[in-house]
């Protein structure tokens, strides 16, 4: 029986933005990204854009795609239920590549969700047709670059689901 | 007040080579930036994300920042969205131009009223909010004799229009559209910035 559980650390995210050429992070934070603001800060390849609500970021990566950047939104699935005119008009409807990392606040692979953050996101997703994967841990953390490579090559948003909180 | 009309003619007559995010009357096919615009291949309107014309020209304004942005927002668009507003003025571009047209109505749903039409403190709040520059304009006389000020103050920065209301009734589905879709302006603004689609 293994007594050390495999997380997911900051440092594996921010490999993956750097090794797919990310350009902004646009983000809110939530609890399952709280570790990784920092980190973000010191990485000088990146720009963080700090918004006030998850429904900004989605329109400000339009915008920095438009500008020929290359941004990533982070937010918490909570904020993904706020976004639903900017997912719609700014994401789907003009064929944006907008990779969104979605705090899965609320998730447990183990007993029973409670939360209806959890239980209702990929039911959200799907209803929109936004394909996505799961992340929760370091050897996980390559399905982000799987998640660019679909949202350039399909012209269409993809989601990340971040399942497991941060390790330090 | 100040025409809708003249209004967006003289932003446009001041645009050079800026990248211009109109929205609601801003962007009317009939009285807004498409009657008069000068360069439609960096016009990029918004209708499909409510009250995030500012945020859409934040991002632009970060990833151009030797061009300005200009944005023609609605009072009732960013009173959906009053964080656009400490969001902008955190990151700061210089090169934003935040024009607000201040018409009291909700236009283009029949004219109802803005919650707070009567007090609400445009200036003060954009002052707040951390905006570099601040300017209201209430007539054309002043706007035009002041507009070369507002464009040369250093970003961002916040315009204040009151706007004449002119106001829609017909439903949605039987309004005149423009033949330039709003998709077809996300292909063309990136081509005229030089951006590659790939």
């Amino acid at each position: 029986m293994t007594t050390h559980e495999a997380v997911l650390h900051p440092p594996a995210i921010v490999a993956e933005l750097k090794k797919n050429a990310i350009t902004h992070v646009v983000w809110l934070p939530d609890s399952e990204t709280n570790f990784m603001y920092q980190l973000l800060m010191a990485e000088d390849s990146l720009d963080l854009v700090p918004v006030c609500r998850e429904g900004e970021t989605m329109a400000i990566a339009a915008g920095l795609w438009v500008g020929g950047k290359k941004p990533i939104v982070l937010i918490q699935n909570t904020g993904i239920f706020e976004s639903g005119d900017s997912i719609r008009g700014l994401g789907l409807d003009i064929n944006q590549p907008l990779v969104m990392l979605i705090g899965y606040r609320g998730w447990t692979r183990r007993g029973v969700t409670t939360d209806s953050a959890a239980r209702f996101i990929e039911h959200i997703l799907h209803t929109w047709g936004i394909n996505y994967y799961l992340i929760e841990t370091d050897d996980d953390a390559d399905r982000i670059s799987i998640a660019i490579a679909e949202a350039e090559r399909t012209q269409q948003p993809v989601g990340v689901l971040v399942g497991t909180e941060f390790g330090v | 007040m100040i025409n809708n009309t003249d209004a967006v003619r003289l932003i446009d007559s001041k645009r050079a080579d800026s990248v211009i995010v109109p929205t609601m009357n801003a962007n009317n096919v009939g009285f807004g930036l498409p009657t008069v615009t000068t360069n439609q291949s960096l016009d990029l309107p918004l209708s499909g994300a409510m009250g995030k014309a500012a945020n859409l020209g934040l991002g632009i304004a970060l990833a151009q920042p030797e061009r300005k942005v200009f944005v023609l927002d609605g009072d009732g668009s960013l009173l959906m969205n009053l964080g656009a507003m400490v969001t902008s003025a955190n990151k700061a571009p210089t090169n934003f131009y935040h024009f607000l047209f201040n018409n009291g109505v909700y236009a283009v749903t029949g004219g109802q009223p803005i919650p707070g039409s009567e007090g609400s403190d445009w200036e003060g709040m954009a002052k707040a909010a951390g905006y570099a520059a601040v300017f209201s304009f209430d007539n054309l006389e002043d706007f035009a004799n002041g507009i070369d000020e507002a464009l040369s103050a250093a970003g961002p920065v916040f315009i204040h229009l009151a706007v004449e209301p002119q106001i829609e009734n017909t439903p949605v589905q039987f309004r005149p559209r423009s033949p330039r879709t709003v998709k077809m302006a996300f292909t063309e603004v990136p081509a005229a910035l030089g951006v590659g689609s790939d």
